[in-house]
């Protein structure tokens, strides 16, 4: 494998074809191409064009309600006995996570590019909450694909989206999940490519789509960054923040990758375990190939056919992780581990109980993770965590697993 | 050397008519009878064969490949053995062009340089792989061009004028035009629209200019055929598998014939569909 040379500065990627050292580029159908051409000449004129820039701004302030709050969780720091731990209230924005925050952003810049159609793929669903809101508030149809076995365990979102007046179309194929609906959005999109604008949900895709779900999300960490300095009056140790395809941790990531001090760690789900196939840690037990318009690392076979992987939380479900993530793996900037179905759902508890925060089962493998590491740091040291998202969408599944009927 | 591919298209050309190029999944619904439909399929005249490498995420795809994909894929197809398919047809066949088609993390996994070895050795003449943009040249296409496969490139209505150059750089064999913008095994477009796009094309380019998506019937072959210099047929052969195949998919004693009478119908609406000149 290519030698890839430590960078001057770890925010200056990717390069002009959209890579990250290896990882990332265009591995995508002709007919696309011209138009993922175009979708990146406008967003480079969109991200240069102070009037982009305002209307962004001000749809965050009033629509989201940014910016979200920094916590500092008093109750479990003293609980865990260790690091101060904070958390970034992603999941007290509009819609209940930080999809809306990439959401907004890219239907701006599909209003701009004369499209008249948004499509979206969703996992948990919350991202489909996310794009059939923004298509309600700028008046565009929207079709979000699905998988079926996730939208028997995301009802509730279901719902959410056709009252937002989406459609919602079930993706059979495969197993699925995140996965299969990604692969249906983008057969609807090479067929209806004239009007139709894709709203990728998480920062991974050919490019530009990386790049830009990440400017999109790092509002969250411009934020925290800023907000922690004035709480502290310093940087934090360590950041935390769950991947699923990785647009939250990104996001918070990114603002804090030349502060060489400080630690930064994803959280992948482990599912069932690393030894078999029930889990979807990409990078702790994939490797690197090529799916959906990039190269990163993905869960396959020795054939290089993509498995389908596990995990509790719809969110996570995906055999891949955006590029930039394979990236500062391999350079070894970020360090990404694993946490378990049952270690998630703990943690969920936890939560509840100590702070009165229902979280959503992604940012749960967060504070799993948060909960593991506090304890063996010092009460001087800091612990900065994504809460990406709440959990209301979440307590049947959870329930079911506690053997609670609802 | 003169390749199998142009030999194979100036034979045509003397001819006078234009290519029925045949995809079929390999290894579709196992490895024996998928041979045996590849090498029927020269004897039903097709004159070059396009060959599927399965792959679990063909995002390019409609229903019906997707489920052959999945099928060769539960008969344990990989693409080593897809492989075999061509050196076990090259046995009794040494002129037929043979087309790899389908996506590229298989080959990526498989290794390029091996790959493009291993492919040269099996007797295959030229790729087609779908998530491969001129863009991305550097990965296999260059590399396989300097070993003499063919990087066939698929054009589509959203090429615009600009653009062709871009996509006809690196393309040998044949140009593949995707008469729509979709996924395979949508409806046929109207074939006047496809003599003026083929003309376009031919104003860049020598090469020979094969048409596919939506063709079905030997009428729809006939009539796309005299607007270009070849007519690709996938969906519809690999719907005579599928409605061959028991219940449980597995291969019948019918499978092969379903694919080879199909195919013979094709054949006579090509043979039928005099070349008007598009020189
Ligand atoms: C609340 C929440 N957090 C995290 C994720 C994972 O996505 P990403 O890794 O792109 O942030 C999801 C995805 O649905 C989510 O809903």
């Amino acid at each position: 494998m290519n030698e890839t040379p430590k960078p001057n500065s770890f925010r200056s990627g990717p390069d002009e074809d959209g890579r990250f050292g290896i990882f990332g580029g265009r591995f995508v159908a002709e007919t696309l191409m011209p138009l993922i051409l175009d979708l990146q000449a406008e967003w480079e004129k969109a991200k240069n064009d102070p009037e982009f820039q305002k209307e962004l701004a001000d749809l965050g302030t009033h629509y989201i309600g940014r910016p979200s709050p920094l916590y500092y969780a008093e109750r479990l720091t003293e609980h865990l006995g260790g690091a101060k731990i904070y958390f970034k209230r992603e999941e007290l924005n509009h819609t209940g996570s930080h999809k809306i925050n990439n959401c907004i952003g890219q239907i701006l810049l599909a209003k701009r590019m004369g499209k008249t159609r948004i499509i979206a793929e969703t996992g948990a669903g919350q991202h489909g909450v996310a794009s059939a809101t923004v298509a309600a508030r700028f008046g565009l149809p929207c079709v979000v694909y699905m998988g079926a076995t996730d939208v028997e365990r995301q009802a509730p979102n279901v719902f959410r989206m056709k009252l937002l007046g989406a459609e919602v179309k079930a993706v059979t194929a495969g197993s699925g999940t995140l996965k299969d609906a990604m692969n249906e959005a983008l057969r609807d999109w090479v067929t209806n490519v004239d009007d139709t604008y894709y709203l990728i949900g998480t920062a991974a895709g050919p490019h530009p789509y990386p790049e830009m779900v990440r400017d999109f999300q790092a509002v969250i960490g411009q934020e925290a960054r800023q907000q922690i300095l004035e709480a502290e009056g310093r940087l934090p140790d360590v950041v935390i923040a769950a991947v699923g395809g990785g647009s939250n941790a990104i996001g918070l990531f990114h603002p804090f990758l030349d502060d060489e001090g400080v630690k930064i760690v994803g959280v992948e789900a482990g599912g069932h375990g690393l030894d078999g196939n029930e889990h979807c840690a990409s990078i702790t037990a994939g490797s690197p190939g090529v799916l959906h318009g990039n190269r990163t690392y993905l869960l396959q076979d020795k054939d290089g056919q993509i498995l389908e992987g596990h995990s509790i939380s719809a969110g996570l479900d995906y055999p891949g992780i955006g590029p930039e993530h394979s990236w500062l793996n391999d350079i070894g900037r970020a360090e990404y581990v694993p946490v378990m179905d049952d270690e998630a759902l703990e943690a969920f508890q936890l939560l509840t109980k100590l702070e009165g925060i229902i979280p959503a089962l992604e940012p749960s493998h967060a504070i799993a993770e948060v909960i593991k590491r506090a304890p063996k740091m010092g009460k001087d040291q800091i612990i900065l965590m994504n809460l990406s998202g709440r959990g209301d969408k979440d307590i049947f599944t959870v329930g079911k697993l506690l053997g609670v009927g609802l | 050397m003169t390749s199998r591919m142009d030999t194979r298209f100036a034979k045509l050309k003397a001819e006078g008519r234009p290519a029925l190029v045949t995809y079929f999944m390999g290894g579709d619904p196992d490895y024996a009878t998928s041979l045996g439909i590849m090498k029927a399929l020269p004897e039903a005249g097709a004159d070059v064969i396009e060959l599927g490498m399965p792959f679990s995420d063909p995002m390019a795809d409609g229903p019906t490949i997707q489920l052959a994909g999945q099928r060769a894929l539960k008969g344990g197809q990989t693409l080593a053995k897809t492989l075999d398919l061509a050196r076990d047809f090259r046995k009794s066949d040494d002129e037929t062009p043979i087309v790899m088609m389908g996506y590229y993390n298989p080959i990526y996994i498989y290794g390029v340089d091996k790959f493009i070895d291993d492919a040269l050795a099996a007797g295959i003449d030229g790729l087609i792989i779908v998530d491969l943009p001129p863009e991305m040249d550097d990965e296999l296409c260059i590399p396989a061009l300097a070993k003499g496969i063919n990087f066939i490139r698929l054009t589509t209505p959203t090429t615009d004028e600009k653009r062709l150059p871009t996509v006809l750089n690196n393309t040998s064999g044949f140009v593949y035009y995707v008469s729509m913008n979709g996924i395979t095994g949508s409806a046929l477009p109207d074939p006047s629209l496809i003599s003026g796009a083929v003309a376009r094309i031919k104003d860049h380019t020598d090469l020979p200019v094969c048409v596919g998506f939506g063709v079905k019937t030997a009428d729809h072959a006939k009539a796309i055929g005299a607007a270009a210099d070849g007519v690709v047929v996938g969906t519809a052969i690999v719907a005579q598998v599928a409605g061959s195949l028991t219940k449980d998919g597995a291969a019948t004693a019918d499978t092969v014939s379903a694919v080879s009478t199909f195919v013979r119908g094709l054949s006579t609406g090509v043979r039928s569909a005099r070349l008007v000149a598009a020189e």
